[in-house]
C-alpha cells in the first residue's frame, strides 16, 4: 500500500496517543516510510472522546490530516458513533468488541473485526495493555508495517520495565489478528457482525 | 564552528515540532530560557525545563511574559544564547520588549506557535494570523527577520538557522510554527553536533578603551559585542543613543541609528531570500504559502496539475524580508498570485504590493481553528487561472 490512512480513536487514559504514536515511528523511525501523526488537540481528560490521526506512506505526505481513514482503530462506543460514517469506502475497522457494538453506521462494504482485548489485557495482568493488544491485532491484520518494527517501536515507547508485560500484548493481539485474517480467508465473505 | 555536542541529541526520531525546535535551540547553543509557557508552545519550553540540566544552562519560569521576554535580553549581555516562545496573547505583551531587542541590537529568537485569536481566542487550534504583529506591532521603525517551518524537521532546522541569524544581524529573528506543526509528529534527523554549523557571536577584539559599543562602519552596519563584566563599558538603553551606548536623544543621532537599524536588514534582503519553488517557471497561476498552509496548498496545486492547468507553488521559507523582487519578477509570465493563509489577508498584502498591478492576486483567508480545506484553494486556483 502506498499511503494509507489510520484514525485511533477511544477515551482519554486508553492510551490512544500512544498507541497512534508506535505505527506512525515503527513506520518512520524503523521501517524508513514517512509518517505523519496528528493528535486531536484539546481541553481533553481522562474519560473523554480522543482521537489521532496516522498517515503512513512511501512518499513524503503533504496534507497531515485524515478525513476519510483506510483503517479505523476503535476502543469506545463515542468514537464508533463518531468516526463510523467517516471510514472509506471498502475499508477496515478494527474495534474492541466489548467495547464497541456495530451497527448501520459502518459503509456497507467496510470490513470490521473485533477483538476482546481488554478481556485478553487482563489475562495478561493489566488491563493498561489494551491499547498495544490493538496495535498488534492493528499489525497482524493489516500489512502497513511489519510485526518487527513494531516490535521496536513498542519497546522505544513504553515505560521502561513493561516492555516484557506490552511486548506479550502485542504478540497476543498479533496473533489473534493473523487468526482472523486465515478464518476470513476460508469462509466465503462472512459477515463479522455479532 | 560546529555545535557543542553536549546539546546535540544525535540521531533519529519521532518528534512533534514543539520537541523539535527545543531540540533545534540547544543545537544552535541556547543555554538560557526564561519562559512564561502558552499553549500550544508549552511543550517546547517543558522540553527545555527537563534537558537544560543535563546539557548545562538555567531554564527560569517566570511571572508573566512581560518578565520572561526582558530577562532572556539580560542573559544575552550576560553573553548567553537565549529562546523566548510564546504564543500569540503573550506575545502581545511581549511587544515592548521586541522593540527593546531591535533598538539594543540584542540576538535573540522569538518562536511564536501561532494560534486564533485575537485576545486568548483558539488555545487549542491553529492559526497564521500574527504575521504582521510581529512586523509592526512594537512602536517605532525597526526591522525583524522571520522564518516559517512546515514540519517538525524544519523546526528544527530553521531553529538553528534563527540562532544563527540572530548572530549574524543582531535583530529579533522569529520562528513562525502554528499549532499543527507544533502538534505534528514526524520523523526528525538530528546529525552529529561536527556536522550542524554555528554562527558565533560577533565578539569584539578591540581592547576596552578602543572599543565602541554600537560603533560600526560603512561596509559593515552590525556593531562588534561584549560580554558584561569582561572590562568594556557596557550601557544598554532603549533611549536613542550613541555609538557608545548613551543617551543622545537628539535629531542628528536618531537620523544615524534607526536607518542603520532598517538598513543592516533591508540591504541584505536579497541574501535573505529563502524559497521553495516548484513548477513556477512558464506557470500561469502561482500559489503563495508558508508554514503548514503550504502543506495544505501541495494538495490543491496537485489537483490543479490533473485538470491541466499550469500552476507553481512558492513557499516562503523567510517570510520577512518578503522577497518583493522575486514575486515581481515572476509576474513576467504568471497571469495571477493565489494567497492562501490562516488569517483573514495579511502577507497577500505583501504580494499585491510586489505584484503592483501586473497580476490578478487572489486571497484565500481563513479565520483559523483548522486548515483550509484543499477544495477551497483549488477553486481559487480554477477561478485565478482563467
Amino acid at each position: 500500500m502506498a499511503k494509507t490512512e489510520i484514525r485511533v480513536g477511544g477515551l482519554g487514559g486508553q492510551g490512544v496517543i500512544l498507541n497512534a504514536s508506535i505505527l506512525g515511528k515503527a513506520a518512520s523511525i524503523f521501517e524508513g516510510k514517512h509518517a505523519t501523526l496528528i493528535q486531536a488537540f484539546g481541553p481533553e481528560a481522562r474519560g473523554s472522546a480522543c482521537s489521532a490521526q496516522v498517515t503512513i506512506s512511501d512518499e513524503a505526505i503533504g496534507y497531515p490530516y485524515v478525513k476519510h481513514p483506510d483503517v479505523l482503530v476503535l476502543m469506545s462506543q463515542d468514537a464508533y458513533r463518531q468516526f463510523a460514517p467517516t471510514l472509506k469506502p471498502g475499508g477496515l475497522l478494527l474495534y474492541e468488541e466489548e467495547l464497541v457494538a456495530l451497527d448501520n453506521q459502518l459503509p456497507k462494504d467496510a470490513r470490521a473485526l473485533g477483538i476482546p482485548a481488554t478481556r485478553f489485557a487482563e489475562e495478561l495482568g493489566r488491563r493498561l495493555v489494551l491499547n498495544i493488544l490493538m496495535v498488534g491485532f492493528f499489525t497482524g491484520v493489516t500489512d502497513v508495517v511489519s510485526y518487527e518494527a513494531v516490535e521496536k517501536a513498542v519497546k522505544d515507547s513504553v515505560p521502561k520495565g513493561t516492555e516484557d508485560l506490552n511486548l506479550r500484548a502485542l504478540k497476543r493481539g498479533y496473533d489473534y489478528g493473523r487468526e482472523q485474517v486465515q478464518s476470513a480467508a476460508s469462509k466465503p465473505a462472512a459477515s463479522k457482525k455479532k | 564552528m560546529s555545535a557543542d555536542p553536549k546539546g546535540v541529541l544525535t540521531g533519529t526520531h519521532f518528534l512533534d515540532g514543539d520537541h523539535a525546535a527545543c531540540e533545534g535551540a540547544l543545537a544552535a547553543g541556547c543555554r538560557f530560557v526564561a519562559g512564561y509557557p502558552i499553549t500550544p508552545s508549552t511543550e517546547i519550553v517543558e522540553r527545555f525545563a527537563a534537558r537544560i540540566p543535563l546539557v548545562g544552562g538555567v531554564f527560569i519560569q517566570m511571572e508573566d511574559e512581560l518578565a520572561a521576554s526582558i530577562a532572556i535580553q539580560g542573559a544575552v549581555w550576560g553573553g548567553k544564547k537565549v529562546l523566548n516562545v510564546t504564543s500569540g496573547p503573550g506575545l502581545s505583551l511581549m511587544m515592548e520588549h521586541l522593540g527593546y531587542a531591535a533598538m539594543t541590537e540584542t540576538p535573540s529568537v522569538w518562536i511564536d506557535v501561532q494560534r486564533g485569536g485575537p485576545s486568548t481566542g483558539l488555545p487549542t487550534l491553529p492559526a497564521q494570523a500574527d504575521m504582521m504583529q510581529i512586523k509592526w506591532g512594537s512602536h517605532g521603525d525597526y526591522e525583524i527577520i522571520a522564518l516559517s517551518p512546515n514540519s517538525p524537521q524544519e523546526c528544527f532546522d530553521l531553529t538553528i538557522r534563527a540562532f544563527n541569524l540572530a548572530e549574524e544581524y543582531r535583530c529579533p529573528v522569529f520562528v513562525m510554527m502554528d499549532e499543527v506543526v507544533g502538534h505534528m509528529t514526524e520523523r526528525v534527523v538530528i546529525p552529529p553536533a561536527d556536522q550542524i554549523e554555528i554562527t558565533e557571536r560577533k565578539w569584539t577584539k578591540k581592547k576596552p578603551g578602543e572599543f565602541r559599543l554600537y560603533g560600526t562602519t560603512e561596509t559593515d552596519l552590525v556593531p562588534e559585542m561584549v560580554k558584561a563584566g569582561d572590562g568594556y563599558r557596557v550601557h544598554v538603553t532603549g533611549l536613542t543613543h550613541d555609538d557608545r551606548g548613551y543617551p543622545s536623544m537628539t535629531v542628528p543621532t536618531q537620523a544615524r541609528l534607526v536607518p542603520r537599524l532598517l538598513d543592516k536588514i533591508r540591504t541584505n534582503a536579497s541574501k535573505l531570500v529563502d524559497v521553495r519553488m516548484d513548477g513556477c517557471e512558464g506557470a500561469d497561476v502561482i500559489v503563495v504559502s508558508f508554514g503548514i498552509t503550504s502543506r495544505v496548498a501541495s494538495a490543491a496545486i496537485d489537483s490543479a496539475r490533473a485538470q491541466g492547468l499550469k500552476v507553481g507553488h512558492l513557499r516562503l521559507v523567510i517570510c520577512w524580508p518578503f522577497p518583493a523582487a522575486l514575486i515581481q519578477q515572476l509576474t513576467a509570465t504568471a497571469k495571477a498570485f493565489v494567497v492562501p493563509e490562516l488569517n483573514m489577508g495579511q502577507m497577500v498584502q505583501e504580494v499585491r504590493q510586489a505584484v503592483n498591478g501586473t497580476a490578478k492576486v487572489v486571497s484565500v483567508p481563513h479565520p483559523g481553528g483548522t486548515v483550509h480545506d484543499p477544495g477551497t484553494i483549488l477553486d481559487a486556483i480554477v477561478e485565478a487561472a482563467r
